[in-house]
C-alpha cells in the first residue's frame, strides 16, 4: 500500500510539472503592442522591501507607454538573475531591467546576444559600448547631504546603519554624513555587511543608541530592523530609496529621500517605442526630480521645510560637496 | 578600545549577547531533541520563517504578542506534521526533505508577506521583565535579568531539556531510538511515535524561535532569519547534542555578534578591520565544530536513518 501511495504522489507531480510547464504563459513573444512596451525587472530583493527593488518597482509602475511589467524579486545570487534576465529576453520583453550593480557581467554576455533587446542597468555607469544597453544611477549623495543637514537642526549625535559600503548606499551614507557634520552633529557610521541581516542592522541601532544617538538613518532593506529601534526609543529615524513612513508609527520616520527611477526610464522608454534601445547613461538626482525628499507624517515646522529647500538649492548650484573623495 | 571597557559598555554588550542569543537557542534546543532521536532536520530556518511571518501577521492584526507567538508555535507544529510524514512515513531522505522544507518557509512566507501585507509595518515588541530581587544584584542583574520573556523561557528550556531527556523514562526512549532504534523496538518502544513527538515539539520550539524573533524585532522582512536556522543546526554539533552545550554555543555566538557590533559603533574597528571582525561568530563557530569532532563524539548512532522495523 506505502509503494503504491508513493508511485501514486509521484505521477501527480510528474502530472503537475507537465501542468505547469504547458501552462498559459503570459510573456508573448509578439513584441510591443500599440498600448506600450513590455517591461521586466530582474531585482535582488524583495519588490516590497521598503528600498532598492521597491524603488524601482514602484519607478517602473510610474511609466506611461508601458503595456505589460514583469517582475522577478530576490535574485541576489547572480546566476539566479542571469537565468532570469535570459529568459526575459528570449519570451520577447521589450526592455530587460537588471535593477543591481552585481549583475553588469552577465549583462554585458547577454545583451550581445539579443541585439533587438534593450537592457537597462542600475546602478551604474557602464553601457559597455552596446547600443542595446542603457546604464542609471542615482546622486543619492545629494538627498543624503540635505537629510543629514536636516537631522543636524533637529538632534546632534547621529548613527547611520550601512549594509556594504558599495554603490548608492556609500553614496547616501558618506552624503549624509558630509551633510550632518556640516550641520554640527556628530556621525558615526557602521557597515554591517549585509544587505538582509535585519536583525543586526536592529542590534547595530541599539548599540547607537546605547551610545547616545537621536537621530538614526541607513540604507537598504535591512533597515527595517534598525527603523524599529527608532520606533521603540522615539527617535526619529531618515530613510532612502523608498518613502518608508510606512515602516512605522507616526512620527517616526521624519523624511525620506525617494527614488523617482521614472524620471530616468521615461526618456528610454520613449526611445525604445520610436526604436532606439539604448546606448545612454541616466542619474536620477534634486535637479532633475529624480530625488525627492517625502516627509514623513508629523507636523513639520515651517523653519525645517524651508531648510530642506535651501540646501537642495545649495545643492543643485554645486555650492557644497557631497561625495567623499 | 579604552571606551568599550567600561562597565556601563560591557553590561549593555553582555545583556545584548544575551538577547541576541535567544533565538538561537530556542531553535536549536529543538533540533537538539530532534537529533538525539534520530531525525536531522535543515528546515529549521524555514520553519523559523513561517512562524516569524504568522506571529507577525498576527501581530499585526490583532495586537495581541501573546497570541503572536502561539500561533508561532502552532505553525511550527503543523510543518513539523510535514516534516513527519515526508521523513517518517515515505521516508524520505531527511537531508533534502528538510532543505524542500526550508525553501517553501522562505518562499512561502515571502509569497504570503507580499498578498497579505505588503509592506514591512511596525507591531508592538515585547517588554522588558525585571526579574525582581534578581534583577536588582549590581552589574549581574543587568545582564540577566531585565529581558523579555522569551529570553527567560528558552534560558528555562535548557535545565527543563536537559532533565527530559537524563532523567524520564520519555528521554530515555528518545536516546535509544537515536542510538539503536531496531533495540529500542525489541524492548516495545514504538520509534517512530517517539521520533514522531520529537519532531513535532522540535519544529514548535523553531516555529516559537521565529515569532519571537519578529516580534522582538517589531516588524518583518523577507528572510528574516537571515541564516539563523542554520546556524542553530550547527550549534547542536557544537553542543554536543546536550542542551547545556548549545546554550553555550549560544551565548558564545551572541556575544561575539554583540561585542563586534559595539566595536564598529564606537568606531574601535573600521573599515576592512570591520569587515573582517564581522566574520568571527561563524568563523569562531567553525572552529570549534572541527575541534569538537576531533573529539570522541556523541552523535547520536541512528542520526538520518530511517527506521523499518525489520530492517
Amino acid at each position: 500500500m506505502k509503494k503504491n501511495i508513493r508511485i501514486l504522489l509521484a505521477l501527480l507531480s510528474v502530472f503537475a510539472l507537465i501542468v505547469s510547464a504547458c501552462g498559459d504563459d503570459d510573456s508573448d513573444s509578439s513584441g510591443s503592442s500599440d498600448d506600450g512596451i513590455r517591461i521586466a525587472i530582474v531585482a535582488p530583493s524583495a519588490e516590497n522591501d521598503l528600498a532598492f527593488s521597491q524603488s524601482i518597482v514602484d519607478g517602473v509602475g510610474r511609466l506611461t507607454g508601458v503595456s505589460e511589467v514583469a517582475i522577478t524579486p530576490g535574485t541576489f545570487i547572480v546566476e539566479e538573475a542571469a537565468t532570469a534576465i535570459r529568459d526575459y529576453a528570449e519570451d520577447g520583453y521589450d526592455l530587460v531591467i537588471a535593477h543591481g550593480s552585481q549583475y553588469g557581467g552577465p549583462l554585458q554576455e547577454i545583451a550581445a546576444d539579443f541585439p533587438d533587446t534593450a537592457f537597462a542597468w542600475g546602478t551604474a555607469v557602464d553601457t559597455f559600448g552596446l547600443p542595446n544597453v542603457s546604464a542609471y544611477t542615482a546622486a543619492s549623495n545629494e538627498g543624503g547631504f540635505v537629510l543629514g543637514q536636516l537631522a543636524a537642526s533637529i538632534g546632534s549625535n547621529v548613527g547611520i546603519v550601512g549594509p556594504i559600503a558599495v554603490g548608492d548606499a556609500k553614496l547616501y551614507v558618506d552624503g549624509f554624513q558630509l551633510g550632518a557634520e556640516a550641520g554640527g552633529a556628530s556621525v558615526n557610521v557602521t557597515y554591517i555587511e549585509s544587505f538582509s541581516d535585519v536583525a543586526l542592522a536592529s542590534e547595530t541601532a541599539a548599540a547607537f543608541v546605547e551610545n547616545g544617538a537621536d537621530i538614526l538613518t541607513g540604507t537598504a532593506q535591512m533597515t527595517v530592523g534598525a527603523i524599529g529601534v527608532a520606533e521603540q526609543e522615539g527617535i526619529l529615524w531618515f530613510g532612502t530609496q523608498s518613502n518608508q513612513t510606512s515602516a512605522a508609527a507616526d512620527g517616526v520616520v521624519a523624511a525620506s529621500q525617494v527614488y523617482h527611477w521614472e524620471v530616468a526610464l521615461q526618456s528610454l522608454v520613449n526611445d525604445i517605442s520610436s526604436g532606439q534601445l539604448g546606448g545612454n547613461t541616466y542619474e536620477i538626482n534634486l535637479s532633475n526630480g529624480g530625488l525627492v525628499i517625502e516627509w514623513g507624517n508629523w507636523d513639520v515646522p515651517n523653519n525645517l521645510s524651508d531648510l530642506v529647500d535651501s540646501v537642495s538649492q545649495s545643492v543643485i548650484n554645486s555650492e557644497v560637496t557631497t561625495t567623499v573623495g | 578600545m579604552g571606551e568599550f571597557f567600561t562597565i556601563s559598555v560591557l553590561i549593555a554588550t553582555f545583556a545584548s549577547g544575551v538577547r541576541l542569543a535567544t533565538p538561537y537557542l530556542l531553535a536549536a534546543l529543538g533540533e537538539t531533541l530532534g537529533q538525539r532521536s534520530g531525525v536531522l532536520n535543515l528546515g529549521v530556518d524555514g520553519v523559523m520563517l513561517m512562524g516569524a511571518f504568522f506571529g507577525y501577521w498576527t501581530v499585526l492584526e490583532t495586537g495581541s504578542r501573546l497570541l503572536g507567538v502561539l500561533i508561532g508555535i502552532l505553525v511550527g507544529l503543523l510543518m513539523g506534521v510535514i516534516y513527519a510524514i515526508a521523513t517518517l512515513v515515505f521516508k524520505a531522505d531527511q537531508g533534502i526533505s528538510g532543505i524542500g522544507i526550508f525553501l517553501f518557509g522562505l518562499g512561502f512566507s515571502e509569497l504570503l508577506f507580499l498578498e497579505q501585507v505588503g509592506t514591512p509595518r511596525s507591531i508592538p515588541s515585547f517588554e522588558k521583565l525585571k526579574i525582581p530581587l534578581l534583577g536588582d544584584i549590581p552589574k549581574v542583574g543587568e545582564i540577566l535579568f531585565n529581558h523579555t520573556l522569551i529570553v527567560y523561557i528558552a534560558i528555562a528550556l535548557v535545565p527543563l531539556l536537559t532533565w527530559l531527556i537524563n532523567s524520564t523514562t520519555f528521554g530515555l526512549n528518545v536516546r535509544s531510538v537515536g542510538e539503536t532504534p531496531s533495540a529500542a523496538d525489541s524492548l516495545g518502544v514504538n520509534v517512530n511515535k517517539i521520533r514522531t513527538m520529537t519532531i513535532l515539539a522540535g519544529n514548535a520550539m523553531a516555529g516559537l524561535a521565529g515569532a519571537a524573533l519578529t516580534i522582538q524585532l517589531g516588524t518583518f522582512q523577507n528572510n528574516i532569519t537571515n541564516g539563523i536556522g542554520f546556524i542553530a543546526v550547527a550549534l547542536v554539533y557544537f553542543g554536543g547534542w546536550k542542551p547545556g552545550g548549545v546554550l553555550a554555543g549560544s551565548l558564545l555566538y551572541g556575544l561575539l555578534t554583540a561585542i563586534i557590533t559595539k566595536w564598529k559603533t564606537l568606531g574601535i574597528v573600521s573599515g576592512a578591520t570591520a569587515s573582517l571582525t564581522t566574520m568571527a561568530p561563524a568563523v569562531l563557530t567553525v572552529i570549534a565544530l572541527a575541534v569538537i569532532a576531533r573529539r570522541s563524539t556523541t552523535t547520536p548512532t541512528a542520526l538520518t536513518i530511517p527506521f523499518s522495523r525489520g530492517d
